[in-house]
């Protein structure tokens, strides 16, 4: 049909110009001269530290974040008490908050005239300009994901099975581990690589909190920005593409997973129909 | 006898989240909220009502409004297309979608900056523009609407469809009264949660839009600017007026929610 | 079959690349088995020359087994970040104000301007840099205001870069004998002019060399880095205009060795390197040593009243001049 075709171009045309063509673009500069300039960059000592320190930062962040996602969707879904909508919009803040004012409150909180800073200060905790710093901005930000991927699942599978358990004597703990967690599981896994996704790519915030500290406290989007006002345009897009492709392996696990969440949430709906 | 926690709400659970949430979010946040009361009411009302600060916020909503009306349009058109349609490269397409999401906001300035800047390849040069604030937000908002209609569209019982096709209903206006109303909710989540994000998107729009006060400064980078000038509790407080309009979107978002669930029976 | 081969791939790329970035991931520049550690704050622009001038210094006696931390960003937000508590032995910054405001923190000595050299480190000039070849023609400061020419310069409220630029266009109107009037109108058509504003004098540098405006208002050094790097760029250094001076101080919390390292930047070595990478030294027989431009309207901060006024007078956000005339243009800043 022709007008099938016809949306089919508009949608595929704007994809090539918005995202397509920008992705190629970094991939074609950064080879442009070739694989030993990009070879120099990637083994420069503090853009491995800098690669390095971002897994960390996630490597924290993420399951700090899985736990407190599973936690509170437990609460928002199965518990009733006041406040519970104001809960869920708290929660899903840090997803609309702009990066300045997330580093700003943290500035606020535990920078030297902050709130808490006089006392770390004064005990010799260093938390802002070092990773810990770092790993609560990049919390922060990342925080909504796991609860906002198992809240629609848990509301999907009910309580019945729970109570099934219960009835027949099993402890909470057990109902959690044998009945809940596994009904979940797809939610919290697809929950968790949107949390990495964030994770690994955030730039504002640890930008204000993070001191850029070469080879210390720099992370590698950090380090894109840095490369990049030093002219070192191989670099900057090296790094780039180091980070797209960490996105791009995010994003096929992505899509990995949501099949199987929709899966998941398919069956149970076919299933409350029956 | 069922005790009076519900099944798989643990005590434990629900202290620890709040705790967490206290912690990481809310008193940050507080402290906010407390700077931007150091100069008085008065202090917060010359800060948000500044000739800069306006121009900032009323460029920040105008453009984020097109930006969310743009992807209403194009990310349902895209969502059609991935879900109706079928052609090669369909799943490779399908899977780039999400890319933005998880590509550090500076990349994409930057790949933005050198595909549609001055150096651009291909001739086309709207940097430092409010174009170039509006193309920024595109990219970063893309994958938010196509997400969120997909599942809808997926699930969607084309009996309806067929039925007004065969009376002879135009596509058109099959699409326009049976599709539609059913996609609304999802594309206004998606809407709602595009929204969000552009208003307090920085990375990437500060790269490529030229930062003039009062032309191509969006409020995340007017505040910034605030900070970098001392003027930390003026930028408290327009930071708290965000706040408040994200937490009035957020809510929103809740809404649309429930309306599109109650819909669904 | 598909979704298992793709599954695999994915995890053994993540895989890889953790085992990759943890193998390497200890050690990085500087930070080694050294005694001590000194830690350096600098503004973005020197970070060539200290990147070359740091291994000198640790091959000195006094420099031995000295590690270093250094740290490159705009001078306001790295000032900034140290008054937030960013530790710092050594700071080195583009203008004094931005000292000043760790003096008045209790984190810098307040004495510290009373040094060799009044403290400060490295000199440049402001330049007015052109494409190459200088299509337009610009060689004064007028030039930069005519017709259809469009000038970088970056945001005088957040970069401490633009207030050397905006006061050495002041100051030279100042210079040629015009009246307070005029030159304060002199700047406001230089914003009027200006076409993007960005944040950092760095990033007004890499929107000039990306393609926009005609002529960029820079330090002498910055045009030379780039230069040095390969943009195609020339400069102009205009009969009149201003002194830059660069400070340097040692922080409160710092050692001796941090002041060796001080002794060591205003020492013939250091500031040879600094000489090498666009800087003009502050030691006058290695300034001997290389032929920077001495323009016949050379004038300081001084001249035109010194940083505390000029700061009050020009760069308040509500009562400064600078800030009136971009609320005039409808280009302001924040003032109430």
């Amino acid at each position: 049909m022709r007008s099938r075709l016809a949306l089919r171009t508009v949608a595929l045309g704007y994809l090539a110009l918005l995202l397509i063509l920008p992705i190629g673009l970094i991939f074609f500069r950064t080879f442009e001269d070739g694989l030993g300039p990009v070879w120099d960059a990637l083994t420069n000592p503090d853009t491995i530290h800098a690669l390095w320190l971002t897994i960390l930062i996630t490597l924290i962040a993420v399951p700090a974040n899985t736990v407190f996602g599973v936690a509170a969707a437990l609460m928002l879904v199965r518990q009733r008490f006041p406040g519970r909508s104001v809960l869920n919009a708290v929660i899903d803040l840090p997803f609309a908050l702009s990066p300045i004012v997330v580093g700003l409150a943290l500035i606020l909180v535990y920078g030297r005239t902050g709130w808490l800073g006089g006392w770390l200060n004064a005990n010799g905790i260093q938390v802002i300009f070092a990773l810990p710093g770092m790993v609560l901005a990049t919390i922060f930000v990342s925080l909504p994901f796991v609860v906002r991927e198992v809240v629609p699942v848990l509301r999907e599978i009910g309580t019945e099975q729970d109570e099934a358990a219960w009835t027949l004597g099993a402890s909470p703990f057990a109902t959690f581990r044998r009945v809940t967690l596994p009904a979940i599981r797809w939610g919290i896994t697809y929950g968790v690589v949107l949390t990495t996704a964030r994770a690994l790519g955030e730039f504002g915030a640890v930008s204000v909190v993070s001191g850029k500290l070469a080879g210390r406290t720099e992370t590698l989007t950090l380090r894109v920005e840095n490369e990049f006002q030093r002219f070192d345009l191989v670099g900057a897009y090296t790094a780039s593409v180091v980070l797209a492709i960490l996105a791009l392996v995010v994003v096929l696990a992505m899509n990995l997973f949501r099949r199987e969440t929709d899966g998941d949430r398919g069956a149970a709906r076919q299933q409350a129909v029956r | 006898m069922p005790q009076k926690a519900a099944p798989g709400g643990l005590p434990l659970g629900r202290s620890f989240a709040t705790a967490y949430l206290g912690l990481i979010v809310l008193i940050p946040l507080a402290a906010v909220a407390w700077r931007s009361t150091e100069g008085g009411a008065g202090g917060f009302w010359r800060a948000i009502s500044s000739p800069a600060a306006v121009s900032s916020l009323k460029l920040t909503f105008v453009c984020s409004l097109v930006v969310v009306a743009i992807n209403a349009v194009t990310g349902t058109l895209i969502a059609w297309v991935l879900v109706r349609d079928s052609f090669r490269g369909k799943a490779i397409v399908n899977s780039l979608i999400d890319l933005p999401f998880a590509l550090p906001t500076i990349v994409a300035g930057l790949t933005l900056l050198a595909l549609y800047g001055p150096k651009g390849p291909i001739g086309i040069n709207v940097a430092y523009t409010r174009a170039a604030i509006i193309l920024a937000l595109l990219f970063v908002t893309l994958p938010f609407v196509v997400r969120s209609v997909q599942p809808v569209l997926l699930e969607l019982d084309r009996e309806m469809e067929e039925a007004a096709a065969s009376l002879g209903a135009s596509s058109l206006s099959i699409f326009r009264r049976i599709v539609l109303p059913n996609l609304m909710p999802a594309i206004l989540s998606g809407v709602a949660l595009a929204f969000a994000r552009s208003i307090g998107e920085f990375g990437s729009v500060i790269l490529i839009s030229g930062n003039i006060p009062f032309q191509t400064e969006v409020a995340s980078v007017h505040i910034f600017s605030q900070i970098e000038s001392d003027d930390v509790t003026g930028a408290a407080a327009v930071s708290v007026l965000l706040l408040v309009i994200s937490f009035v979107s957020l809510l929103a978002i809740d809404t649309f929610r429930k309306w599109g669930s109650k819909h669904e029976e | 079959m598909i979704r298992r081969i793709t599954l695999i791939c994915t995890l053994g790329l993540a895989a890889l690349l953790v085992v990759v970035a943890a193998g390497c991931g200890g050690n990085a520049s500087g930070s080694g088995d050294g005694d001590s550690s000194l830690t350096l704050v600098a503004y973005s622009t020197p970070q060539e020359a200290y990147e070359e001038i740091i291994p000198a210094f640790q091959k000195t006696s006094a420099g031995q087994n000295v590690d270093f931390e250094q740290s490159y960003a705009s001078s306001g937000e790295q000032s900034r970040a140290v008054e937030a508590g960013l530790p710092a032995d050594i700071v080195a910054f583009s203008l004094e104000p931005d000292v000043t405001r760790l003096v008045d923190a209790g984190l810098v000595p307040a004495d510290w301007a009373q040094a060799d050299h009044d403290g400060m480190v490295t000199d440049s000039v402001v330049v007015l840099a052109v494409r190459k070849g200088n299509p337009k023609n610009i060689q004064t400061w007028d030039d930069i205001v005519q017709e259809g020419v469009e000038v970088i310069t970056p945001n005088p409220f957040t970069s401490g870069g633009a207030r050397w630029n905006l006061m050495a266009a002041y100051g030279a109107q100042i210079k040629q004998g015009k009246s307070e009037e005029e030159a304060v109108d002199f700047l406001r058509q230089v914003l009027e002019h200006t076409a993007v504003q960005d944040k950092s004098a760095r990033e007004s540098l890499q929107t000039f060399t990306g393609g926009k405006g005609d002529v960029l208002i820079a330090y002498e050094n910055e045009a030379i880095t780039a230069q040095q790097k390969g943009e195609e760029l020339d400069y102009v250094v205009p009969d009149e205009t201003i002194l830059i001076e660069n400070p340097v101080a040692v922080t409160e919390e710092a050692s001796e060795q941090a002041q060796a390292f001080v002794d060591f930047l205003q020492g013939p070595e250091a500031q040879k390197i600094f000489g090498e990478k666009g800087y003009r030294p502050v030691d006058d027989e290695v300034l001997g040593q290389f032929d920077y431009p001495q323009p016949s309207g050379l004038f300081t901060i001084k001249d035109v009243g010194g940083w505390d006024a000029v700061m009050t007078k020009f760069f308040d956000r509500d009562t400064g001049l600078v800030a009136k005339i971009e609320a005039d243009l409808g280009v302001s800043t924040e003032s109430g």
